[in-house]
């Protein structure tokens, strides 16, 4: 069995890990932390390390080791949690993560990183319970005297915490349920990677390995889950251990309060460091002691997602989406084509296109939500930023998320983070005020912070609110005024708060290395246009600002008006549509050159029309006798010419990229219900080509200027 | 000696290759049969704006965006008409899917290497750049087309140029 198959594997267990880890070590409160938290903290450093030692990543094995070893003096009682400490954890949990991506791009870890943070480690350890924490000597401490684990059920623990160095050395009897023969002899093999196998016995439902090995059986377990289920393994201590007790010399507690519990004789060990405080160690130990027992048997991830939920390549959903989309499309067609006949006869197949139509929709419903991920996963990751942005502040936030069941298509989700992020970072900076700020306004001296999500419709609505100082309107028009923005004082406050949209727009009155610099909003604005959505805002002086974001919830699949220009058709996003019109000759107005504007209430739109930018043939010319159809888009808006409307659908977006190339004036393609491919108009790039071709041609005129009176 | 025989045979077998024979005007074409992906007929292409004029536009594939070029407007010939013997050879390039019309597919050749002359250097239309060769068939001369150089070639206007 060659074990790099699994690296990818672990690789995505151990940030699972990670990612668990981050999150308890958020919400754990310092003053009172739960032991279950703290347990599940201990469990999550306690899987990388195994996984990470029966890989050979050495480097992320040494630094686990020592946080776990940490931990567990937090998990009994040991070490009393300061929040500097658990800033010390996440930092640890940041260079696990570094280190675990140095590892997945196969490379070694930075060893100044791994060096500094391990000192960071052992300094704490030393500083806050006077004992090193070092793996050189590991052995069992009086803390972990066997007494109250031997009366427990499963003594199985060994203590020498995964650290192969050890001496002592124990007997384990491994049994394998239920595994076939080919694959046993692989897993004996691999067992075989930890000690020395002494016998082996049994057949497919119980085969029994009796291993000699320094590796905790804890470690052992969580190797082979990666490999085969929790349930089909059993590991026992067996016999006495081949080495004898633990290794005298300096009592450096291992990172597991798990006891040796063969050689309980020889575990009290009378060292002056440790003997400080027997009397407290027994008693935690004792208070502890269920607690104990419960990793005794970990559920380890593997087993407990690999039940939940399977991991798929996006691209083999993609196909399935895609394959639904042909079904819908040939059912349509079928459809169609039954309407049309003489249906004497036809009763049973009109009934059973029907149905067919019905489950051919719920399936592309069902097959769509296989996309949908909830916004937790965006979510998630905000609480560390708000965090570590508070503490770097001074500010008090508290952060608080709704509607993290929400569901977002994955490809959204990806994308919407940085500018979310972005939002986030504003709000910290510039929202919310200092404490004291906050306690002369008659606030409450903590920030609130508030991230949610909600479906209206086809969209989904993201909003991040504070309750922070608010928009200032005469600010924001002061600055736009300096910076050369055209403002007047009748603007509303929605037009005003469009202002911090424009590129380079900065508010802040001094430059931080958090927020301030004015590259930002008009990248947010600009990445949620792009993913088909849009922003707004709505503050009030004093009580905060609201930042919405609209999206559509997937990408595949567009509102749209399908027009027709000659004999082809068209599809509008229906997002840009404002209004649609049939132009009177009065409001049409020629200017220079070719251009045209159409006054519409009371504004003069500049007129596109779609035959003249895109070339189509045979359509209308007669402005008054065409259909205009308001668009805007990134602020722009302009009438577009089309010879008719048709009517709205919703139209899965095909990319024309994939076997072709970006066409000007074309955002991607779609499939109509004929079978024939509409292109989707790009309102934003349809104005730009329509100038640039008037461009041209007005360039063309002025280069042969005789050519085009003798024309005429 | 038989053996010897089947022997031989096999080592030519393993060197020559099949080729798809197309029609385009009067002359005889080939691509590589491991590029060819289906053949169909030519119907339902949606046009597209400001290309080239032999790119006929896009078709619905079974659900896949295909843009259709026409070799016989490429190659400047004059009776271009679109009927229902009209074909359009499905080719995979790369990793892209792109149809060709051409005026009729006759059949599948085996070549071997002795068969297959290098082309010389000429052609104002069709560059040698786009051939891997000439191919002797008795009376008959194929023009063998190197579909992946011409259709990912900056002149067929069917990729995204770097920096474009």
């Amino acid at each position: 069995m060659d074990i790099s198959e699994f690296y990818e594997t672990f690789f995505e267990e151990a940030e699972e890990l990670l990612g668990d880890m981050e999150r308890h070590l958020l919400e754990l409160d310092v003053d009172a932390p739960d032991s279950e938290q703290l347990n599940a903290i201990f469990r999550a450093a306690h899987s990388i390390k195994g996984g990470a030692g029966t890989f050979g990543f050495d480097v992320l094995q040494h630094t686990t080791h020592l946080l776990e070893n940490l931990l567990d003096y937090t998990r009994h009682g040991e070490l009393a949690l300061r929040r500097d400490i658990v800033n010390t954890f996440l930092e640890t949990k940041d260079m696990l993560h570094d280190q675990l991506d140095a590892y997945r791009q196969g490379t070694e870890p930075d060893p100044a990183a791994f060096e500094r943070i391990c000192q960071t480690l052992k300094q704490l350890a030393l500083d806050e319970i006077g004992k090193k924490v070092d793996d050189d000597a590991p052995g069992a401490s009086p803390s972990s005297t066997a007494a109250p684990a031997a009366a427990s059920p499963a003594p199985a623990e060994n203590a020498s915490a995964g650290d192969d160095k050890s001496g002592a050395e124990s007997r384990l009897s491994i049994a394998l349920l239920g595994i076939a023969e080919k694959d046993r002899e692989l897993l004996v093999e691999e067992l075989a990677n930890f000690g020395e196998v002494i016998e082996r016995r049994g057949d497919v439902t119980r085969y029994e390995v009796l291993l000699e090995t320094s590796t905790s059986s804890d470690d052992i377990e969580m190797v082979m889950c990666f490999i085969i289920e929790p349930d089909q393994l059993e590991i026992r201590a067996a016999g006495g251990p081949a080495a004898g007790g633990p290794a005298a010399g300096e009592s450096a507690v291992s990172g597991d309060a798990q006891q040796q519990a063969s050689a309980p004789a020889s575990a009290p060990d009378a060292s002056a460091q440790s003997a400080d405080k027997p009397a407290k160690a027994e008693s935690t130990t004792a208070a502890s002691q269920p607690e104990a027992k419960a990793p005794a048997k970990p559920k380890p991830k593997a087993g407990a997602s690999g039940e939940s939920s399977i991991r798929v390549p996006v691209n083999k959903v993609d196909q399935i989406i895609n394959l639904v989309g042909e079904l819908i499309i040939t059912q349509s067609m079928l459809d169609q084509t039954v309407s049309e006949m003489e249906t004497t006869q036809g009763g049973a197949l009109v009934t059973g296109m029907s149905l067919l139509q019905r489950n051919a929709r719920d399936l592309q419903e069902a097959v769509m939500s296989i996309r949908m991920v909830p916004m937790d996963y965006v979510f998630s990751r905000f609480p560390r930023l708000v965090r570590d942005l508070a503490a770097k502040l001074d500010k008090d936030v508290e952060l608080v998320t709704e509607g993290e069941s929400t569901e977002l298509d994955k490809s959204l989700t990806e994308r919407i983070i940085d500018p979310l992020t972005h939002l986030v970072r504003n709000s910290l900076d510039h929202g919310i005020e200092s404490p004291d700020k906050r306690e002369a306004a008659g606030k409450s001296r903590t920030g609130r912070l508030t991230l949610s999500a909600q479906h209206q419709g086809g969209n989904i609505l993201i909003e991040v609110i504070d309750d922070g100082a608010g928009l200032n309107r005469e600010k924001l028009l002061a600055k736009a005024q300096s910076s050369g923005i055209q403002t007047s004082d009748s603007m509303s406050d929605d037009e005003v708060w469009q202002l911090i949209f424009a590129p380079g727009f900065s508010t802040a009155d001094e430059v931080s290395d958090v927020s301030g610099r004015g590259v930002g909003m008009d990248v947010v604005k600009r990445n949620i246009q792009a993913m088909g959505g849009h922003v707004e805002i709505k503050s009030k002086m004093g009580q905060g600002t609201t930042t919405r974001i609209v999206l559509p919830l997937t990408l595949a699949i567009l509102d749209g008006m399908s027009i027709r220009v000659g004999e082809e058709m068209f599809i509008l996003p229906l997002g840009t549509v404002l209004e649609s019109l049939q132009p009177r000759k009065e409001d049409l107005f020629a200017m220079a050159g070719d251009d045209v504007v159409m006054k519409v209430r009371d504004e003069y739109l500049p007129v596109v029309a779609v035959h003249q930018a895109l070339d189509v043939a045979g359509a209308n010319t007669e402005m008054t006798q065409c259909i205009a159809v308001i668009v805007q888009s990134e602020g722009r808006r302009y009438a577009l010419l089309v010879d008719d409307l048709i009517g709205q659908q919703q139209v899965v977006v095909k990319n024309l990229e994939t076997n072709y190339r970006k066409v000007p004036g074309v955002s991607a393609a779609t499939i109509l219900g004929d079978g024939s491919v509409a292109l989707i108009l790009d309102v934003t790039d349809l104005h730009r080509l329509s100038r640039t071709k008037r461009e041209a041609q007005s360039a063309r005129r002025q280069n042969t200027p005789a050519k085009e009176v003798e024309a005429s | 000696m038989t053996d010897l025989n089947a022997a031989s045979a096999a080592a030519v077998e393993a060197h020559s290759r099949e080729f798809l024979v197309f029609s385009l005007g009067d002359e005889e074409y080939a691509i590589d049969i491991l590029k060819v992906q289906e053949i169909r007929g030519y119907e339902n292409v949606t046009r597209i704006a400001n290309a080239p004029d032999f790119i006929k536009g896009v078709t619905n594939l079974r659900g896949v965006i295909v843009p259709i070029v026409d070799l016989r407007i490429k190659f400047h010939l004059d009776n271009v008409e679109y009927g229902g013997q009209t074909v359009v050879i499905v080719v995979n390039v790369g990793d892209r899917v792109v149809g060709i019309v051409v005026d009729g597919v006759s059949d599948v050749m085996t070549l071997t290497p002795e068969q297959i002359k290098p082309a010389p250097e000429f052609g104002v239309t069709l560059s040698s750049d786009y051939l891997s060769g000439l191919g002797s068939l008795e009376d008959r001369m194929l023009v063998l087309v190197d579909i992946d150089k011409l259709l990912t070639s900056d002149e067929m206007a069917l990729v995204d140029t770097v920096g474009a």
